[in-house]
């Protein structure tokens, strides 16, 4: 029997299409696009100009505070201009714009560095270093790594949990990821338990990717502390509080943090940035993104220089396909379409999928049958037709007592709804609001 | 015996009666709350529209913070207007102040027709729920979004979504400048302007902070930031800042030298008569042409 989380979830067609494909690199852009704010938090603050010269991983915006990350030049280039861009959301955002030096021989070396074992630096090294190099969750949250291994007085942290689960169909960036480089991630697992004190750590995975379970497997028969565990297929384990509570039936409290039972999550492709960071030297640069669709001709994963225009990145794999519907950046189940494709691949972009004309229409929404499915699958125990009621009806006090900030969006009730109903829209919506008004009577 | 049961039961009523009477005397003088009768009066005076412009709950509230407030010259009813102030002045004998009926604007005209759609949107007809979302169905992420958030919001029915243009559109003579369009709308399109005389409104017609390239592509009827404007004003009425001119209503004379001169027509005019077609100058006649006839379009 396969651990899994009891309450909820869903199973949606894998479609894991690129899993046996390994990770080439994209050829060099011509130019980047780096958004100053890659993270959750503080945006960081420019401080290259125009006309300037920058190598290879120079700083080029600093951290603006605590909960902010250092955002580093992906390649050698000159900075043509501090402009704006498209985000994911079709905002326009601060950027810098770096014209790639092709003649520079840093942005040519293949970077295949050999494997470093030995662990040199102090615990305070390595936050720091994790810190500086601008690390943040690579699993699509984008949270400032420094930050959840910054253990607080009074917090007593007994595991770590690797997260390896890509629960997401479509997307096998994380999964190839395990299968090139697994030598690296176990060292970045080291260094990790070395820098936060703890004795255990647990790598999940969910049992679709049974070539990476049996890997690691192999690779970790003689090392003491680091255990694999095999986990059912099933939408949303990614996330972190259904992770804990599969690997450790560990319930983390609502508002709280996995730390809150002794635990911190960290994704596979944050822990092998991280050993890039600590036994390389090398800030966060690039990062593994797939990018997929059933119509596209070769289906790939790619090493992604950050700021790369999502329209290179489609050239890659021989152009928009006809018919097509939507591009989405990450998953297709908490992916976000996108306005155009001028759109830069960022720290938190895990996926690009295409999605043709009949997989991407939604349904008119019609009437509430009280089916209860939503309610069943909800993985956090919520009501989500209630929730989405409430909001609806501006009921945001209401809904705050029936647990709206706890939805962590995962959209498996609008995913099973037989009546089209925007559940997560409105859910999301009533969130905003509710978080406002915190703020304002906080 | 028929006389009888008669008297007996109209006894016993009127005891029961007094007694009755007694019970709810001896409650009304014992949990008696006192309230000023001056905010029952003052109510009476306010429109009883309950549209929260003034900033409280209700008017029943209002009239509450105008009679228990010392200094009431920053209180103002929007929907009684000064009329109904000089009323509660008198009433209360309080200062008030005197300001100038606004109006509801819409400061875009990106209609389907000028600003082309880009990307579609199958989620909720919600402005609030899209805004959240993402940046709109065009390229512009400053203008309408168009699914009538402001319209829901309105309790005077004094606005409607064109069918055509796909934009909200303001009744002045029922908008009653409460502010509660104002609020609804999530990119801030619409603004409260003197309604001064014969309801004579100029102002700019665009939000876009864009860069005058990029805004135009957006949308043909953006605002590019020429500055053009700003050199036609005798008043030194407008301001460009963020590639965006804006037209104060404190200083602006409504002499109209800024509208012709717009090379994208983004600034408006309301209610004016037409204008007298000068001969010598056949450019700004033939500009002066297409602006009327976007217009009465």
């Amino acid at each position: 029997m396969l651990r899994t989380f009891p309450k909820g979830g869903i199973h949606p067609p894998e479609n894991k299409l690129t899993s046996s494909k390994p990770i080439k690199r994209l050829p060099l852009p011509k130019v980047v696009y780096v958004p100053i704010s890659q993270h959750i938090g503080i945006p960081a603050e420019i401080i290259v100009d125009r006309k300037d010269k920058v190598e290879i991983g120079q700083v080029i915006a600093k951290s603006g505070g605590f909960v902010s990350s250092n955002i580093h030049a992906p390649v050698a280039g000159t900075v043509t201009k501090l402009d704006k861009i498209v985000d994911t959301r079709g905002y326009k955002k601060q950027c810098i714009v770096i014209r790639t030096d092709a003649k520079n021989e840093s942005n040519l070396e293949e970077i295949e560095y050999p494997l470093r074992k030995e662990i040199e630096l102090e615990p305070e090294e390595i936050l720091q270093r994790i810190s500086d190099y601008g690390i943040v969750g690579l699993g699509g949250a984008t949270f400032p790594s420094h930050v959840k291994l910054q253990i607080k007085e009074g917090k007593k942290l007994d595991c770590l949990i690797i997260n390896g689960v890509e629960c997401e169909p479509y997307l096998t960036a994380d999964h190839r990821l395990m299968l090139e480089h697994s030598e690296e991630i176990l060292v970045g697992i080291r260094i990790l338990m070395h820098a936060l004190h703890v004795d255990r750590a647990i790598i999940g995975i969910e049992n679709n990717k049974r070539d990476a379970i049996d890997l690691f497997k192999k690779l970790t028969t003689n090392e003491s502390g680091i255990q694999i565990a095999a986990l059912k297929v099933k939408y949303p384990q990614g996330g972190e509080k259904q992770l804990v509570r599969a690997l450790l039936k560990r319930e983390v409290p609502k508002n709280g943090l996995p730390l809150d039972v002794g635990v911190v999550v960290h994704n596979v492709g944050t822990v092998y940035a991280i050993y890039q960071a600590v036994q390389h030297n090398r800030p966060l640069l690039e990062r593994v993104v797939t990018v997929t669709g059933k119509k596209l001709d070769q289906p790939s994963n790619f090493w992604v220089k950050i700021g790369t225009p999502i329209s290179d990145l489609i050239d890659a794999v021989g152009g928009v396909p006809e018919n097509t519907r939507k591009i989405v950046s990450g998953g297709p189940m908490m992916g976000m379409a996108l306005k155009n494709m001028d759109v830069p691949v960022t720290k938190g972009t895990s996926g690009i999928l295409v999605i043709s004309e009949d997989e991407a229409s939604r349904g008119a929404p019609k009437n509430c049958i009280r089916c209860g499915e939503c309610v069943d699958v909800c993985p956090m125990g919520l009501e989500p037709h209630l929730l989405m009621n409430l909001s609806e009806k501006g009921m945001y006090e209401k809904a705050s007592q029936e647990d709206i900030l706890t939805c962590i969006e995962c959209g498996s009730c609008s995913y099973v709804c037989p009546s089209h109903r925007p559940l997560l829209d409105y859910i999301r919506f009533g969130k905003s609001i509710v978080k406002q008004l915190e703020t304002k009577s906080a | 015996m028929m006389t009888d049961s008669i008297l007996h039961s109209a006894i016993l009523l009127a005891l029961l009666g007094t007694v009755a009477a007694l019970v709810l005397f001896v409650v009304s003088k014992k949990f008696y709350v006192y309230e000023n009768p001056l905010i029952a009066e003052v109510e009476d005076l306010l429109p009883a529209a309950n549209c929260a412009g003034c900033g409280s709950p209700g008017c029943k509230a209002f009239a509450e913070k105008l009679v228990n407030t010392e200094d009431i010259s920053d209180l103002f009813c929007p929907v009684g207007g000064n009329e109904v102030m000089k009323l509660v002045s008198e009433t209360l004998g309080k200062e008030v102040a005197e300001k100038d009926p606004t109006v509801a604007v819409v400061r875009c005209q990106g209609s389907c027709e000028v600003r082309p759609k880009t990307t579609e949107y199958q989620g909720p007809k919600s402005c609030a729920i899209s805004a959240l979302i993402y940046s709109g169905e065009t390229d512009c992420q400053y203008g309408c979004l168009g699914d009538g958030d402001c319209v829901a919001a309105c309790s005077f029915d004094a606005m409607y979504m064109d069918e055509a243009t796909g934009l909200p559109v303001v009744i002045t003579d029922k908008c009653t400048s409460c502010g509660m369009c104002v609020d609804a709308c999530p990119r801030n399109i619409i603004e409260m302007r003197p309604k001064k005389k014969r309801d004579l409104k100029i102002y700019v017609g665009c939000l876009n902070e864009e860069k005058g390239g990029i805004a135009r592509k957006a949308c043909s009827v953006a605002c590019i930031g020429c500055s053009k404007c700003v050199d036609a004003c005798p008043k030194d009425a407008i301001v460009v800042e963020n590639n965006l001119a804006y037209i104060d209503p404190a200083y602006c004379t409504l002499c109209r030298k800024c509208v012709p001169v717009c090379p994208t027509n983004s600034i408006i005019e309301t209610n004016f008569p037409p204008r007298k077609v000068k001969k010598a100058e056949p450019e700004v006649a033939a500009k002066v042409e297409s602006v009327k006839v976007q217009k009465d379009a």
